[in-house]
């Protein structure tokens, strides 16, 4: 069977699995359509917050961009630490008191907590704003794997996995999405962790990726360390040494934090929390979502230390025992005929791998032509610059399984598994959409008299409204897909984030202070993006270039995040100190979702 | 809120600020701020800040939440608040 064939049998099974959950999970009722029926046992709410959670980004482009860092792989290590840290602070300090406060939707507990229908809606704003700009990842995610593994366009390819989304989030709402993301689950980790074993295997000789890691050099006869030979070769040719330390720790430590809080309070991963039973399962649900999280995280540096590691060694073949420059660089006629090689030449096609022989020696020189000893010793030799002149972050992991020689049913499985991380992502974020408009904005405020049956229509025409405007700007996105994942961390941090701590842990935070506190994070956070990086994200109208000599403190806008919490809690505090106390019903509230007896019978209405 | 319920939620809020003293120093401690002074403490191949950044900070998160959930079981049964 050919590459192609097998690429399509496996989608294909995936996908008929997901459709057939579809079928078995209809939802009924609003409790089911909004969480699942709050029956899910805290494991299996764990796999699907595990899918929820690892986007497109997580499976495909984490690993290259902590790979090929130009300051070296640990600088990026926040995104480790960031990303699976927020797990603590969910855990801690929100999901276990939002599942006893046992209503459907994020703005819901702002709107009774702060007793205010302006700031239920300026929750739905961010909301809305947040995980609108992270679908678009998502549903371009699903288009470029298609493209890539089958043969279609990207457009073609995001029209099929909207309509995927459709049959199973639609008709089955949490309920659906949420079995679903447990298949997805399994097939996404069992494609992360195969290549990744084996490559393990290879370059140190161990079974587990984290192990190899920070094992031994197995081809160089194993007196050097992994990751002491990676800093070798790299240094050799002029690139930053991969486990350099960070040059700017004050941005690290922001970045690290805005990630951490952001998770926390990111609404598509909190409703996840609302499914489980009871209030003690909310708290070992986050837990169990951190080991399915962690055992993708955990690999990950391995994963992309090694690929990078594999790169290097491709291009500079004397680096496998020795020093890369002791030897010739690979030659082009290599490229073309040794069958080891032929992953060179596949990513060669797809453009995420561009080599040009510019001084003409039928060589291709990898080097940092930025670098001024390297300059020299390439005006020595007679090389022209860096020959290969793109590298993208996902080819890391998408050419894992061709790099290792794998069989091809790996690489078919991979395929499988970057569609089912974006295709879970879309679908959380979707539901998290669909629930606001629906239960926040109709029953909410537009028509508080609505039926329940109106309500699970309004919610499932929400959705396909939903489906269909993430699928328009899929397929026609504002190019700035990179950009907007710090608004939504930085919006995340800035706004529903400090709402909700506060909401729990202090009984003296008003209706003014909070809704002055989540205006001011989420007006000085967007700003302080949009000035780097384009108002509204419209090319060119940046006003000020996007570089660390022109931030302010050094932070920069991935990192601001962090200090717009900071002026909500501080703003929050400052109001609400010299206006009303909350009401006596609302102090009781507070005083009831502290304490986890009776969350079982609490119901939505 | 009854006296019952107020020792209760104190003995919560002291856990919970044990408990991010242990993430913070995990992650932001080990991890970031002080790499530079323990560069010479290896674990395997890698020094104790790398290891902790990449590896180490995210089985202490996963060891917390667990510890945590445990604690506070126990916490739920002595003040009669468990489900």
């Amino acid at each position: 069977m050919d590459q192609f064939t097998l690429n399509l049998v496996f989608v294909g099974i995936t996908f008929a699995i997901y459709v057939g959950i579809a079928i078995w999970a209809r939802a009924g009722s609003t409790a089911e359509f909004y969480a699942a029926g709050r029956g899910v046992h805290p494991v299996l709410n764990g796999m699907a917050t595990g899918a929820d959670w690892m986007s497109a980004a997580s499976f495909i482009s984490m690993a290259g961009i902590i790979a090929l860092a130009p300051a070296g792989g640990y600088t990026q290590s926040a995104f480790l630490m960031g990303w699976t840290g927020g797990y603590v602070l969910l855990a801690l300090l929100l999901a276990p008191y939002l599942r006893k406060f046992g209503k459907f939707t994020v703005p819901e507990f702002i709107g009774d907590r702060f007793y205010s229908g302006g700031a239920r809606l300026l929750a739905v704003i961010c909301l809305i704003v947040i995980s609108i700009t992270y679908v678009i990842g998502q549903m371009r995610g699903v288009g470029v794997t298609f493209g890539r593994f089958l043969e279609v366009s990207t457009d073609t390819g995001l029209y099929i996995g909207a309509a995927i989304v459709f049959a199973y989030a639609v008709f089955g709402g949490m309920k659906g999405i949420t079995y679903t993301q447990v298949a997805q689950y399994v097939v996404l980790i069992i494609a992360y962790t195969i290549p990744a074993i084996f490559i393990s295997l290879a370059l140190t000789g161990s079974f587990l990726p984290q192990l190899g890691l920070i094992g031994d050099y197995a081809p160089g006869g194993g007196d050097q360390t992994f990751l002491a030979k990676l800093d070798q070769v790299v240094t050799e040719l002029g690139f930053t040494a991969y486990t350099a330390d960070t040059p700017n720790m004050l941005n690290m430590f922001l970045f690290t934090m805005s990630l951490m809080i952001g998770t926390a309070g990111l609404p598509h991963v909190i409703i996840r929390f609302f499914t489980v039973p009871k209030v003690a399962d909310a708290r070992t649900s986050a837990g169990w979502a951190l080991v399915f999280i962690a055992l993708l995280y955990t690999v990950a540096p391995a994963v992309g230390s090694m690929a990078r590691l594999n790169l290097t060694t491709t291009m500079w073949p004397n680096a496998v025992a020795g020093n890369a420059l002791d030897g010739d660089a690979i030659s082009l006629e290599a490229i073309q005929t040794d069958p080891k090689l032929n992953w060179v030449k596949t990513w060669e096609q797809t453009g995420l791998l561009v080599m040009e022989d510019l001084n003409g020696d039928g060589l291709i020189q990898y080097y940092n032509d930025k670098n001024p000893e390297m300059q020299a010793l390439a005006a020595e030799r007679g090389w022209q610059g860096n020959e290969v002149t793109k590298i993208d972050n996902d080819i890391m992991v998408l050419a894992n399984p061709e790099i290792a020689a794998l069989p091809s049913w790996v690489i078919a499985l991979v395929a499988a598994g970057a569609l089912a991380a974006a295709l879970s992502t879309a679908a959380g974020l979707l539901l998290a959409i669909s629930s606001a408009i629906s239960h926040d904005l109709i029953k909410g405020s537009i028509n508080p008299n609505i039926s329940e049956k109106g309500e699970l229509l309004a919610a499932r025409i929400s959705m396909t409204g939903a489906i269909l405007i993430a699928t328009w700007l899929g397929l026609n996105p504002p190019g700035f897909a990179a950009q907007v994942v710090a608004l939504a961390f930085g919006l995340a941090a800035a706004t529903i984030f400090p709402a909700l701590m506060m909401g729990i842990f202090s009984k003296r935070v008003n209706k003014e202070g909070a809704i002055a506190g989540m205006l001011v994070g989420l007006i000085f956070t967007a700003v302080y993006i949009f000035l780097y990086k384009g108002w509204f994200f419209i090319p060119g109208t940046a006003t000020f270039e996007d570089v660390p000599a022109n931030y302010l403190f050094g932070i920069s806008p991935l990192s601001i995040g962090t200090v717009g919490a900071v002026l909500n809690f501080a703003v929050a505090f400052g109001i609400s100190a010299v206006t009303r106390t909350p009401p006596r019903e609302v102090v009781e509230l507070v005083e009831s979702i502290r304490v986890p007896r009776g969350a079982g019978a609490a119901t939505g209405h | 809120m009854s006296g019952q319920d107020s020792d209760y939620w104190r003995a919560n809020v002291r856990i919970i600020l044990i408990c991010l003293a242990i993430w913070a120093v995990a992650s932001f401690g080990l991890g970031i701020v002080l790499r530079p002074m323990l560069e010479g403490i290896m674990i395997g191949g890698a020094d104790l800040g790398f290891w902790f950044a990449q590896q180490g900070s995210i089985y202490v998160f996963l060891v917390l939440i667990f510890v945590y959930a445990w604690l506070m079981n126990g916490l739920d049964r002595k003040h009669g608040v468990d489900e």
